[in-house]
């Protein structure tokens, strides 16, 4: 019988002519992966690759920038307070360290030195401390992407995965959580810790994932019932490779998205305190702290305020056009 | 629909319970005593004060006291106004609150509407461009920021406003526009890409065959298709307005409750801190509630789906 079989005389077979043809013409056109094609997406959004340089210099300044001059962030130098804004070398578009009455207060005070972004009250420089209130910031966005990613990602993706009655109790639990607002949870924390960091951190350990976690959920209900994780659970694939192999690289898009709209919210959020003054504490700096301490002397000094605000609302939007950017390119739905 | 308004309710109730609780213990644990002076005190002035408060009996009496007082509306008196109880203190706060917050919700919704409305039917214009950097600026640029900004031109450059206090109806529209903003750009944006997926559906190239001219089209299906899911942004922008007033009200010196609020915590006023925490938390529920009812009766998919899953 085998023998029959092996041998295959010409006139048993002849090749179809069509699939000949439709071969050369898949290949005329390159085969793009998901990810590929929306890299390519990305870079044609103007807006989003302007955020992306943006957000980069803004990270390295914040490392960089407080080294660049002697100051630290909590030095005082009472002699120098009130000190406008002076760079050598760019004079002639304001930078000039005179006043609102155009007096040259360096020159008044016999001053040397030279501060960039001026000085506070307390002969501070504004200069390191916006790069160290930058740094509080981008360390904000920092957790909430951790939390978002570790708690949410996970509770969502159990909560969907194992659905019935676990799927049950924690979706009982969000739904309180979702009740509890997030600023009264740091006002209960600030009442019983000092308000400061940890304060915040923790208000947002509670109840910073729990819109991942409802959309990692959502997706990954969805994508459960699809033939590919059935045809992968029935070759025999462990519940962590069906997880991490099939259900989440598919629900990633969803996730970035999620994230990045995530982040800006939980900046504003630290600002936000800091400037009601539930936030971070002098001498500490951060972008909220310093235009606070500005917006209370904004008619005569309006420098003090300018530069934090600048960078928290560059911030703020860089990630918010990124994330619209990233919707757009990983969302095939949104393709227009 | 009854049982789903049952659901819902419960889920309300727990959550409140479970923030008053947390506020309770939370209030156990705080160090040191309620009493200012407390080092001029005898022990036996302490003890007849505990006595007073009810502060000598034991952590689950006081509880359920605490309740009890609670579900009869009673938030406690405050610590550091003598004699004023939390309910007057809330209720003389909240008008202006209520105020600016409406005002700003009513104003920012409505150029919101428009401007996302605009944005979709001009898709890919220049009037659609604008509105959308519009919408992003007033998404990310700080309430707090923005409010500062329009103080110092408006109200001390220009002259136009007054920049503060709270003398007459001229000193509520700063600060009503400044809570507008993210109200204005969060629905800006949702209307927007709402309505483009409405604008792309087969219903409305079968109006448009009809023969169904085009304003009826947008008004009576695109529209308000697009309308339902903006109600589920009324609960974050519940939050956001209240969030918001706190800065807004510290910037304009508005007598409100965000600023009550602030000031309390600043004083250690435990007892105004935890009333206008319940306050803040029940209005937050029982909106999340309405929403939810709302969107139940609006959209039956979701109502039935509540209810299959029991």
């Amino acid at each position: 019988m085998s023998e029959h079989r092996d041998h295959i005389s010409e006139d048993m077979f002849t090749p179809d002519p069509i699939v000949g043809k439709e071969e050369t013409q898949v290949s005329d056109t390159p085969q793009l992966s998901f990810w590929k094609d929306a890299w390519i997406r990305l870079r044609r959004n103007k807006g989003a690759v302007i955020s992306i340089v943006l957000l980069l210099f803004i990270t390295i300044m914040a490392f960089v920038g407080p080294m660049m001059n002697e100051y630290t962030y909590k030095d005082q130098q009472i002699a120098h307070s009130h000190l406008p804004p002076k760079v050598v070398g760019l004079e002639w578009i304001g930078f000039d360290g005179t006043d609102k009455n155009g007096v040259d207060v360096y020159k008044e005070k016999g001053i040397e030195d030279v501060y960039w972004f001026g000085t506070d009250q307390f002969g501070r420089d504004i200069w390191t401390r916006v790069w160290e209130g930058t740094k509080i910031s981008l360390y904000i966005a920092f957790l909430a992407a951790a939390l978002d990613l570790i708690i949410g990602v996970v509770y969502g993706g159990i909560s969907a995965f194992y659905g019935g009655r676990v799927d049950n109790v924690m979706q009982r639990i969000i739904e309180v959580l979702v009740g509890i607002p997030n600023l009264i949870l740091i006002v209960l924390f600030i009442l019983i810790l000092e308000p400061g960091i940890l304060s915040i951190t923790l208000a947002l350990v509670i109840t910073g994932w729990v819109n991942m976690a409802r959309v990692v959920r959502g997706e990954l209900l969805q994508l459960k019932g699809q033939e590919f994780v059935l045809a992968s659970r029935t070759l025999g694939s462990s519940d962590f490779k069906l997880i991490t192999k099939h259900l989440l690289p598919n629900a990633l898009g969803s996730i970035i998205v999620t994230l990045m709209f995530t982040i800006p919210t939980a900046i504003f959020f630290e600002a936000f305190l800091s400037f009601i003054g539930l936030g971070l504490q002098p001498p500490l700096a951060s972008l909220g702290v310093l235009i606070e301490d500005g917006y209370r002397t904004m008619q005569l000094l309006p420098y003090k305020m300018i530069y934090p605000a600048i960078v928290i609302s560059v911030i703020m939007i860089c990630f918010n056009v990124l994330a619209d950017g990233l919707r757009d390119a990983l969302d095939p739905k949104m393709r227009k | 629909m009854g049982k789903y308004i049952l659901k819902r309710f419960g889920y309300m109730l727990t959550a409140l319970f479970v923030i008053v609780t947390l506020t309770f213990l939370l209030m156990q644990l705080l160090p040191g005593t309620p009493y200012g002076n407390v080092d001029e005190l005898t022990d036996n002035q302490i003890e007849l004060l505990d006595k007073r408060y009810g502060l000598d009996q034991p952590v689950a009496v006081q509880y359920v006291k605490y309740l009890g007082n609670l579900l009869q509306g009673d938030l406690g008196v405050s610590f550091t106004y003598t004699g004023r109880s939390v309910n007057t203190i809330i209720a003389e706060r909240i008008g202006p609150s209520a105020l600016i917050g409406m005002q700003g919700l009513i104003f920012g919704t409505f150029v919101g509407l428009i401007l996302g409305i605009v944005s979709a039917l001009r898709h890919n214009t220049f009037l659609d461009y604008g509105s959308v950097v519009i919408a992003v600026l007033g998404m990310s640029i700080p309430a707090f920021v923005f409010a500062a900004l329009m103080q110092y031109y408006i109200g001390v450059q220009w002259k136009l406003l007054p920049p503060a206090l709270w003398e007459g109806y001229a000193n509520t529209i700063m600060p009503s526009i400044a809570l507008s903003v993210t109200v204005m750009a969060t629905v800006a944006r949702f209307i927007r890409s709402e309505m483009l997926e409405v604008l792309g559906q087969d219903y409305v190239i079968t109006a448009r065959a009809k023969g169904i001219s085009q304003f009826n089209v947008t008004v009576k299906h695109v529209i308000r298709n697009a309308l339902i899911p903006v109600l589920t942004m009324l609960a974050p922008l519940t939050v956001s307005l209240l969030t918001g007033t706190l800065v807004i009200e510290k910037i304009f010196a508005v007598p409100g409750i965000g600023e009550q609020f602030t000031m309390s915590i600043m004083v250690n006023d435990y007892s105004v801190i935890m009333g206008i925490t319940i306050f803040y938390s029940f209005l937050f529920v029982s909106i999340i509630f309405i929403v939810d009812l709302l969107y139940g009766l609006l959209d039956p998919r979701i109502r039935l789906d509540g209810g299959k899953r029991e």
